[in-house]
C-alpha cells in the first residue's frame, strides 16, 4: 500500500492503495467515479477511457504509480453541466442504445477533436476503432463527432 | 374507437407524498430518479398522487410514469411512457420516468426477451394511461356538477367547453385517486395519437453522457464487499478441492469459500441453465485486491460423469468428457446422415427430387457465440435475517426470483429486485445464475456484496448461442420452377429449425427434418434464437436457387410469396406472405435495386421473426483490398412504430451486429477449455469495419406493434453473403466469413 496524491477532474484527491492498481479501480472502487466503465480489462475495449494531461488513455492498464502529477479528467469532470459539444452532439444523435460503452466513447471523441478539430472520416475510424459497441452505435457516433466538430 | 378491459389492481390506489419518498422507490440512493430537468415546465410537486400502478400525478401536474420492464439499450424505458402519456393526454416534457421494483402484483410480464416488450405491454400500457384519464374526467364532472360526456382534455389539462371551467391534471388528481374503475375504457384512435410514432429522445440519455451512475456494476451500499467467483477452466469438468491460504493471506481480502449456486436436487426452470454449480467465491474490500487474491488460489478441478437435468422443458443429457470444435464439427457433419425428427411434410418430396431437372443441395454451418454484452455479469445482494435486496442487470428477474427464494429458502415476499439498466442483455441476462451466487454469497458473509464477473469471467463461463448445421435440398423441374425443397438441419446442444417458416406455403413438396447432439456446454437464447442462424442458411440458399433458376433473387422470393399468399400449402404457415413481400419491395424500391453501379456487389435478404418482417439490400466495395459495407437499405415492418428515431437506431445496431457476428463471430473450445476469453481473441465488430451507411424505412401500417429488438438482425448476414459472391464469385457456408475472404484475398495478390 501507498499514499498518492491525484488530481481528478480538478481536485487533489489522496488514495492509500497498491501501487499497481489500475486507475479504472481507483476511480470506481475509491473515489466513487463509477462513470468510467470496466470491459474487458486488457485495452482491448476503450470503456474505461479518460484523459492524463488531455490525451486518452486507457485506465485498466494504468497504474495508480505511473499517474504521477498528471492531471486526470473522467467523464464526470469533462463539462460541469453536460454540455461539452460531444456531449450536446451524443444527445441530438440519441446515440447511446444500452449506453455502457458511451462514456469512454465520448472520451476518446472529445480528445480527439481536442488535438484535430475537424478530423476526416478516416481519421475519426482510426481514433474511434479501440472503442467496442457491442450494441452497433458506431455510424451515430461518427455522425455525432462530426456535429461536434461543427459546433465546437 | 378501441377499448380495453381493466385489470389494474385497487390495492395500488394509494395516496402518496414526495416527502416520504412516497412510492419512489428509487434504486440508487443517490440517483434523483424524479428530479425534473431544467427543460420541465414544473418543479417537484408538494404531493404525488398514484392513480395506478403506472402513473402518479404531482399536484402541480408533473407526471410521473413507472416502466416496469428492465432497460438494456432497447429503449422502452422511453417507449412504454410514450404509450401511456400518449393515452392520458399529457404533455411529454412535463413527463418523468421511473424504473419499477419488480412487483408481480401490480405489474404483468416484467421482462424482456423474444422482442415482445413492446406487443405485449401495447394493451395495459394504453389501458393505464386511459384509464387515469377516465378517473381525472370523471372527478372534474363531479367537482363542477357537469356530465363526464361534456368533458374533454388536451395536454394534461381538463375542459368543460360549455362552462368555460379548466384545470389542470395536478388540481384534479386528489379528487381522482377515489374514482372507481371503470370496468372498459375507450382508447384513442390511431389518428389521434400525438406521441406515439413520434422520435423521442431516450429519457437517460443525459445520464448516460455525463456518466452517471445507472448500471448494476455503478451500484454500491456503505459497508458493500466486492466478491468474484472461479468457475471450472473448462467444461467437463467440476471442483475437486481448493487451497485458499495464500489467497486468504492477501491484503484487503476477507473471506475465501466453495458455493453452489444450485443445490443438486433444486427442479430446475427454465432459465435457469448454469454451466458450473461448484464454484469458489473470493470476497474482499476492493476490486483489483479481489482480483489478486484469485490467482493466488490453488484450485484441483475433476472431470465429472454423465449426468441429466431435468427441466419444465424436459430432460437434457451432459455427457462427461472435455469437447472440442474439431469433433463438434465432425459429429455434426456424420449425424446429418440420420434423420431424427419429421417436423413437417407436404406432398412427395422423395418424387419431385427424382423427378427433378436440377438438384442443388448444400451445407452450412456456424459456430458457437458469446453474447459479450460490455457491461459484464454482475449483481448486488443484501441477504438479512429480514430477505435480501438484490440489485442489478438482468432480463428475467420474476423467474430468477423463484430460483433465489428455492436456493436461500427466502420467501418471495421478502425479496426485494431492483432492476438497474442493462448494459447490453441479447439474452445472456435471462440466465441470471450469477445474482443467485451474489445472494448466496452475501447471506454466507452477512454483508452487502457485489459480485462482478471479470470480462474472462463472463466470456468462458457458459451460456452460448449454439452452434448449428443446416443442409438444404432443392429441386427445380425443368422450366426452373421449384418444385422441392428440403431442409435438415440441427445444433449442439439445440436445433435451429423452425418448419412453417417461408419457403414452407411456398412449395407443393417440402420436408424439414431436424435433430439434436448433446453436449455439455450450456447454450442459451442470443439476439433472435435459430433465426440468427437459419436465416443466414435459407437466405444465402434461396439466392443460389434464384440464380440456377436464371431468376433475379428478389423476383424470385417474390414469385413464391405470391403462391404462399394465393394458393398456400398446408395451413401451419407462421407468416404472413403479403407483408413478407411488402418489405421486399420497399427494399428493393429504396436501394433501387437493379440499378447497377460500378465496383459495388449487392445482396439481398429477407426474413420473418418476432412477428415482424424486415429485408435487407447491402452494398458492398472493396477499399485497398479490403472487403467494406458501404451501404444497407433496410425495411422492416413491425407494424406501428412508437418511436421511430430509436426504432431506427435499434435496427441500425442490428445491422452493425450482423456484419461483425457474420464476418468474426466464433467461440471455440479446445479439450472443454474456451479458446476465447477476452476481446484480444473474440473478435468483435469495430468501426473501421461497420457499414458507412444504414438506411432504414419502416413500412407505414395501422397493425399492433410487434417485435423490434431482434427482426432486424437475421436478415443481416445472408444479404452480406450473398454480397459476397457477387463480390468474389464464391459462396460462403461456414460462419465466420473471414477466414475464407482473407485467404481469397491472399490468393489474389
Ligand atoms: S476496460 Fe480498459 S480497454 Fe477495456
Ligand atoms: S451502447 Fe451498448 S455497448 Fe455501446
Amino acid at each position: 500500500m501507498a499514499v498518492f496524491n491525484l488530481s481528478v477532474n480538478g481536485k487533489k484527491q489522496q488514495v492509500d492503495v497498491d501501487p499497481a492498481t489500475p486507475m479504472l479501480w481507483v476511480l470506481r472502487d475509491h473515489l466513487n467515479l463509477v462513470g468510467t466503465k470496466f470491459g474487458c480489462g486488457i485495452a482491448q475495449c476503450g470503456a474505461c477511457t479518460i484523459h492524463l494531461d488531455g490525451t486518452a488513455i486507457r485506465s485498466c492498464q494504468m497504474p495508480v504509480s505511473a499517474v504521477a502529477d498528471k492531471a486526470i479528467t473522467t467523464i464526470e469532470g469533462l463539462s460541469e453541466e453536460g454540455d461539452h459539444p460531444v456531449q450536446k452532439a451524443w444527445l441530438e444523435h440519441d446515440v447511446p442504445q444500452c449506453g455502457y460503452c458511451q462514456a469512454g466513447q465520448i472520451m476518446t471523441a472529445s480528445a480527439l477533436l481536442a488535438s484535430n478539430p475537424n478530423p476526416s472520416d478516416d481519421e475519426i475510424e482510426a481514433a474511434m476503432n479501440g472503442n467496442i459497441c457491442r450494441c452497433g452505435t458506431y455510424l451515430r457516433i461518427k455522425a455525432a463527432v462530426k456535429t461536434a466538430a461543427a459546433n465546437a | 374507437m378501441a377499448s380495453a378491459k381493466t385489470s389494474l389492481n385497487r390495492r395500488s390506489f394509494l395516496k402518496t407524498s414526495a416527502l416520504a419518498g412516497g412510492g419512489l422507490m428509487l434504486s440508487f440512493s443517490w440517483l434523483v430518479g424524479c428530479k425534473p430537468s431544467p427543460e420541465q415546465a414544473h418543479s417537484l410537486p408538494d404531493e404525488w398522487f398514484d392513480l395506478n400502478g403506472f402513473i402518479k400525478i404531482g399536484n402541480n401536474g408533473l407526471v410521473t410514469i413507472m416502466s416496469p420492464n428492465p432497460e438494456g439499450g432497447q429503449n422502452i424505458k422511453t417507449a412504454f411512457p410514450m404509450i401511456v402519456a400518449d393515452e392520458l393526454d399529457v404533455d411529454w416534457k412535463n413527463v418523468v420516468v421511473e424504473q419499477a421494483p419488480l412487483d408481480t402484483e401490480k405489474y404483468t410480464r416484467q421482462f424482456i426477451g423474444g422482442s415482445q416488450a413492446i406487443r405485449q405491454g401495447w394493451k395495459s400500457l394504453r389501458m393505464a394511461g386511459a384509464t387515469a384519464r377516465y378517473v381525472l374526467k370523471e372527478a372534474a364532472a363531479k367537482a363542477w356538477g357537469v356530465p363526464s360526456g361534456e368533458i374533454t382534455t388536451e395536454a394534461g389539462v381538463i375542459y368543460h367547453k360549455a362552462s368555460g371551467k379548466q384545470a389542470g391534471y395536478g388540481e384534479m388528481a386528489a379528487a381522482a385517486v377515489s374514482i372507481p374503475v371503470p370496468e372498459e375504457v375507450a382508447l384513442k384512435a390511431q389518428k389521434d395519437f400525438k406521441i406515439i410514432g413520434t422520435s423521442r429522445k431516450n429519457v437517460d440519455a443525459k445520464k448516460i453522457v455525463t456518466g452517471q451512475p445507472l448500471f448494476g456494476i455503478d451500484h454500491k451500499k456503505e459497508g458493500m464487499l466486492i466478491a468474484m467467483v472461479v468457475h471450472p477452466p473448462a467444461f467437463g469438468l467440476k471442483l475437486k478441492s481448493v487451497d485458499d491460504s495464500a489467497a486468504r493471506a492477501m491484503p484487503g481480502i476477507v473471506d475465501v469459500f466453495p458455493i453452489k449456486n444450485m443445490q443438486d436436487d433444486y427442479q430446475r426452470q427454465f432459465f435457469d441453465t448454469c454451466a458450473f454449480t461448484e464454484l469458489v467465491a473470493v470476497v474482499g474490500k476492493s476490486t483489483w485486491e479481489v482480483m489478486n487474491a484469485r490467482k493466488a488460489l490453488k484450485v484441483e478441478w475433476e472431470p465429472f460423469s454423465d449426468y441429466s437435468e431435468t427441466r419444465d422443458n424436459g430432460t437434457r443429457l451432459f455427457p462427461a468428457g472435455l469437447e472440442s470444435t474439431e469433433g463438434h464439427r465432425e459429429h455434426m457433419a456424420k449425424k446429418t446422415g440420420k434423420t431424427v425428427n419429421v417436423l413437417r411434410k407436404d406432398g412427395d418430396p422423395e418424387k419431385a427430387f427424382q423427378n427433378a431437372a436440377k438438384v442443388i443441395e448444400r451445407t452450412y454451418t456456424a459456430p458457437f457465440l458469446a453474447h459479450n454484452c460490455m457491461e459484464p455479469m454482475n449483481f448486488f445482494a443484501d441477504v438479512t435475517a429480514d430477505g435480501a435486496t438484490l440489485v442489478g442487470p438482468l432480463q428475467k428477474p420474476e423467474f430468477t426470483e423463484k430460483t433465489v427464494s428455492a436456493r436461500l429458502g427466502i420467501p418471495l415476499e421478502k425479496i426485494d429486485i431492483q432492476m438497474t439498466r442493462l448494459g447490453g442483455g441479447f439474452g445472456r441476462r435471462s440466465y441470471a445464475h450469477w445474482m443467485v451466487e451474489a445472494a448466496v454469497i452475501s447471506d454466507k458473509v452477512k454483508a452487502p456484496v457485489k459480485l462482478v464477473y471479470s470480462r474472462e469471467d463472463d466470456m468462458t463461463s457458459g451460456i452460448y448461442r449454439p452452434t448449428y448445421q443446416a443442409i438444404y435440398r432443392a429441386a427445380l423441374d425443368a422450366e426452373n420452377n421449384l418444385i422441392g425443397f428440403h431442409v435438415n438441419g440441427g445444433g449442439i446442444p439445440e436445433s435451429c429449425i423452425y418448419a412453417n417458416r417461408f419457403p414452407a406455403g411456398a412449395v407443393d413438396n417440402y420436408l424439414a427434418e431436424d435433430w439434436v447432439l448433446d453436449s455439455n456446454i450450456t447454450t442459451g437464447s442470443f439476439r433472435a434464437p435459430r433465426s440468427n442462424f437459419i436465416a443466414a442458411a435459407e437466405q444465402s440458399f434461396l439466392d443460389e436457387v434464384a440464380e440456377a433458376a436464371g431468376k433475379d433473387p428478389i423476383d424470385f422470393r417474390l414469385e413464391l410469396l405470391e403462391r404462399a399468399k394465393n394458393t398456400p400449402v398446408g395451413d401451419n404457415n407462421d407468416y404472413d406472405a403479403e407483408r413478407y413481400a411488402g418489405v421486399l419491395q420497399l427494399a428493393k424500391e429504396k436501394s433501387n435495386w437493379g440499378e447497377k453501379k460500378a465496383g459495388v456487389h449487392r445482396g439481398v435478404s429477407a426474413y420473418f421473426c418476432h412477428n415482424s418482417y424486415a429485408a435487407n439490400v447491402l452494398d458492398l466495395v472493396f477499399e485497398n483490398g479490403n472487403a467494406r459495407v458501404e451501404k444497407v437499405t433496410c425495411a422492416i415492418d413491425c407494424g406501428i412504430v412508437v418511436n421511430p428515431d430509436t426504432a431506427t437506431n435499434l435496427a441500425e445496431g442490428a445491422t452493425v451486429d450482423g456484419v461483425g457476428t457474420a464476418m468474426f463471430g466464433a467461440f471455440t473450445f479446445k479439450d472443454g477449455v474456451p479458446e476465447k476469453t477476452n476481446f484480444d481473441k473474440y473478435r468483435m465488430i469495430r468501426t473501421k469495419e461497420a457499414p458507412k451507411v444504414i438506411d432504414v424505412h419502416f413500412v407505414k401500417n395501422d397493425i399492433d406493434p410487434t417485435g423490434m429488438g431482434e427482426p432486424a438482425y437475421p436478415p443481416v448476414f445472408a444479404a452480406l453473403a450473398n454480397a459476397l459472391y457477387q463480390a468474389t464469385g464464391k459462396r460462403l457456408y461456414d460462419q465466420p466469413f473471414a477466414p475464407a475472404l482473407e485467404e481469397l484475398s491472399r490468393s489474389r495478390i
